[in-house]
């Protein structure tokens, strides 16, 4: 057989279109995928054949992904190249297309009530297909109207029939495992919605172009979400990511302390040990390193736009923390407090760390807007001792001070005392310096470098620490 | 080139059920391709959701030999691959005094006096093999380049000898906790394959099978149970071995329903870590542990 035509002659029409479409879409999206990959691909299809979508869903999986972490965007982008029924418009199974009417809502509700206490996956399939024709239409010319998973979930609202499913469920002879119920039927709603976006993004897709929406509406992998525009569910997703990453970066700190431990030619020594041999310096002298590990100091601005990416790096440090011989960890708003101990104790429950933060930390003063000029004046006057010589500082945030003094001297004493001095920036640095925003003024003193994202910021941790 | 050992998807899970390895779609999918597209198979996934137990499962429902690569920090190449047996290399030169030294090299230098390790004793059997290469991620990166050649072309390259290649394509398996992350290359030369905590459904029929004398309502609690535990942000999530211990645990302490005072004495068995304990036990209303 050639790789021209991996598909063989049994696959439906435009298979290769199908898989080269969704190839493309998936290198968009960051995934390393080769043209040997496409051809296993196809070699692969051939040999599960097309009679079960989700068989042939796995050995595309197989073959063109190299890990877990790919597997969510991969599963949206397969959704829409590979749909369910051949890309029918889905209200069939006997029913009148609904026209949206208050009694239809009714009536969908009642069903999907229904499948959703009998976890019935065909059934929900098929109302997901239902609820999107009949609620998420909108617009009525040939260019303007689509399909809104938005508008089809906030008519249905499939999360108020909690209470309906428990009592249907609740029937039954009362057991232990039935207090777990709750959570269990929360999330047959997620996912629920999951397939009403996913169907929602199929019909658009009919209309616009696969290729289209499977590199715009499909949301890429959480490690390349940026920290400022994060919802909720992205920075839980994330948190999710802290230990994995930390367990990845300290394998690569051990290798550069091992590489560095072999250490680099003492130059003097070596001359003076050449004397002996008539200064042919015939053995090199090594450098010896001093034991000992750094310390690390963080200094984080947890006020509310960048909350997000200081926590999670608090976490992240956290987690860090035996590569080091002491981790501080500094907040602040426009008052810097010690948080060090509340992060410790914060790794058992790692999505209240913010609101704790907050609230036990002394962190504003008489309003609440961040302050970076009066912070690290503060920080500079209190907490001198917790910056020395061997210390690495880390500062957080998005040097957006409100329009107060930036206050540059307190930086550069701090940063005169320290070994080193990073600055993390969550903004692009096309806006520094723009608004209220001091970031080139504090770049001039200490080193300040964008991180926007989880790859990023592993990245940077990854180079920059100390060993 | 295909290994051959099986003929369709189905085949392939019908056979590993008759081991009592119950494999999800993704998992007979991908063995299936495995086989046929003659490429290894590299199994990610936390602990205990039986990574090792596949590569078992199949080499005993095929009736190979399985051939095992257990790595480890430092292992090298004369621990994976091959080594020369010098001791009997320099008897040999002892007992030889008279011969001249061209005679004596081209002797020790043939298969006699090579030992071979795991990779070289897979390449070279004749018979069906499985080789199985346990936790990839624990062996330096050096090893990752040397597990290369043996994956892609099937061949083992001895300067002294020459090339050896497979007559007979092993099916390989390896095995990854993503303690390190594999390279590039390596990944490319693998099918992928990533075993999650299984659903509901299909845990509820491992653990009838592996507990047969559990009764079939208690098996549906331990699983909803455990299914939960696993959506709460624990340190370390129950993984399937621990489902299966628990069940025997309750078989074992005769319960046959499960209620507050059984799951809190036996939630060590299930969680590993006094602050998961405590955090289970807060999520499911139990009273202080």
């Amino acid at each position: 057989m050639s790789p021209a035509e991996p598909a063989g002659t049994t696959a439906p029409h435009g298979t290769v279109e199908r898989l080269t479409g969704l190839v493309a879409a998936l290198r968009d999206h960051g995934f390393g995928i080769g043209t040997g990959e496409t051809v296993d691909a196809g070699h692969a299809l051939e040999a599960v054949g097309f009679t079960d979508r989700e068989r042939v869903r796995e050995a595309l999986a197989a073959t063109l992904l190299h890990g877990e972490r790919q597997r969510p965007v991969f599963d949206r982008v397969f959704d829409l190249y590979f749909p369910l029924g051949g890309g029918n418009d889905g209200d069939d199974g006997g029913r009148p297309a609904l026209d949206g009417t208050a009694a239809d809502l009714a009536e969908l509700r009642e069903r999907l009530a229904a499948a959703l206490a009998a976890d019935d996956g065909a059934a929900l399939a098929q109302l997901a297909a239902e609820a999107v024709g009949g609620f998420g239409g909108y617009g009525s010319g040939p260019e303007t109207d689509g399909w809104s998973s938005h508008q089809t979930l906030s008519r249905l609202r499939p999360e108020t029939l909690l209470a309906r499913v428990r009592e249907a469920r609740r029937s039954e002879e009362p057991e232990f495992a039935d207090r777990l119920l709750d959570e269990e039927i929360r999330r047959r709603i997620e996912a629920f919605r999951e397939r009403v976006r996913t169907e929602a993004r199929q019909r658009v897709a009919e209309r616009q172009g696969r290729d289209r929406v499977a590199r715009r509406a499909v949301a890429g992998t959480a490690d390349g979400v940026d920290f400022l525009l994060a919802g909720r569910a992205q920075l839980d997703e994330l948190r999710r990511t802290v230990r994995p990453l930390a367990r990845k970066l300290a394998t690569r700190l051990a290798a550069r302390r091992r590489r560095a431990a072999r250490g680099e030619i003492d130059l003097r020594r070596t001359l003076r040990r050449s004397l002996s041999t008539g200064g042919v310096p015939v053995r090199p002298v090594l450098r010896r390193r001093r034991p000992g590990r750094p310390e690390l100091v963080l200094l984080c601005d947890v006020s509310g736009s960048v909350a997000g990416f200081a926590q999670f790096t608090m976490l992240l440090v956290q987690a860090l923390h035996d590569q080091f011989s002491r981790v501080r960890v500094f907040a602040f708003v426009n008052r810097v407090d010690e948080v060090t101990g509340l992060i410790a104790r914060g790794a058992a429950d790692p999505a209240g760390l913010g609101d704790r933060i907050l609230a036990e930390a002394e962190l504003t003063g008489r309003h609440g807007q961040s302050d970076y000029g009066t912070a690290l004046g503060e920080f500079a006057d209190r907490y001198a001792e917790a910056v020395g010589p061997r210390t690495v500082l880390f500062v957080l945030g998005d040097a957006r001070t409100n329009r107060a003094d930036p206050n540059l001297a307190a930086l550069k004493r701090v940063a005169d005392r320290a070994r080193r001095v990073h600055w993390l920036n969550p903004e692009q640095p096309s806006l520094w310096g723009t608004g209220d925003s001091e970031a080139p003024a504090y770049a001039e003193i200490v080193d300040m470098r964008p991180c926007r994202n989880a790859r990023q910021l592993g990245a940077l941790i990854g180079r920059l620490l100390p060993v | 080139m295909t290994t051959g050992f099986f003929s369709s998807v189905d085949d392939v899970a019908e056979r590993l059920a008759t081991t009592g390895y119950l494999a999800s779609r993704a998992v007979a999918t991908t063995v299936f391709l495995a086989d046929r597209l003659g490429k290894p198979l590299l199994v990610e996934g936390p602990a205990g959701v039986g990574k090792t137990e596949l590569a078992k499962a199949v080499t005993e429902v095929t009736g190979a030999r399985l051939v095992r690569l257990q790595c480890y920090e430092g292992v090298d190449e004369s621990r994976a691959l091959y080594e020369w047996n010098h001791a009997k290399q320099l008897l040999r030169i002892t007992a030889g005094r008279g011969e001249s030294w061209d005679e004596t090299r081209t002797d020790i230098f043939s298969e006699e006096f090579l030992l071979a390790r795991p990779l070289l004793t897979a390449i070279r059997s004749e018979e069906p093999t499985v080789l199985l290469v346990d936790e990839t991620d624990k062996a330096d990166i050096e090893v990752e380049g040397l597990l290369l050649e043996v994956l892609s072309d099937f061949q083992v390259t001895v300067p002294e000898l020459g090339t050896i290649a497979a007559t007979r394509r092993p099916f390989v398996v390896l095995t990854s906790n993503a303690s390190r992350e594999l390279s590039e290359a390596l990944r490319r030369r693998c099918l992928f394959l990533h075993i999650g905590f299984p659903e509901e459904e299909l845990e509820r029929r491992i653990v009838t099978r592996k507990v047969p004398g559990l009764d079939a309502a208690l098996a549906a609690s331990v699983v909803r149970v455990v299914g939960a535990l696993r959506a709460m942000d624990l340190r370390k999530a129950p993984s399937v071995s621990e489902t299966i211990d628990w069940a025997r645990t309750l078989l074992a302490l005769g319960a046959d329903r499960l209620d507050e005072g059984v799951v809190r004495d036996s939630l060590g068995v299930l969680l590993k870590h006094q602050e998961d304990i405590v955090r289970a036990a807060a999520k499911l209303d139990l009273d202080a542990v």
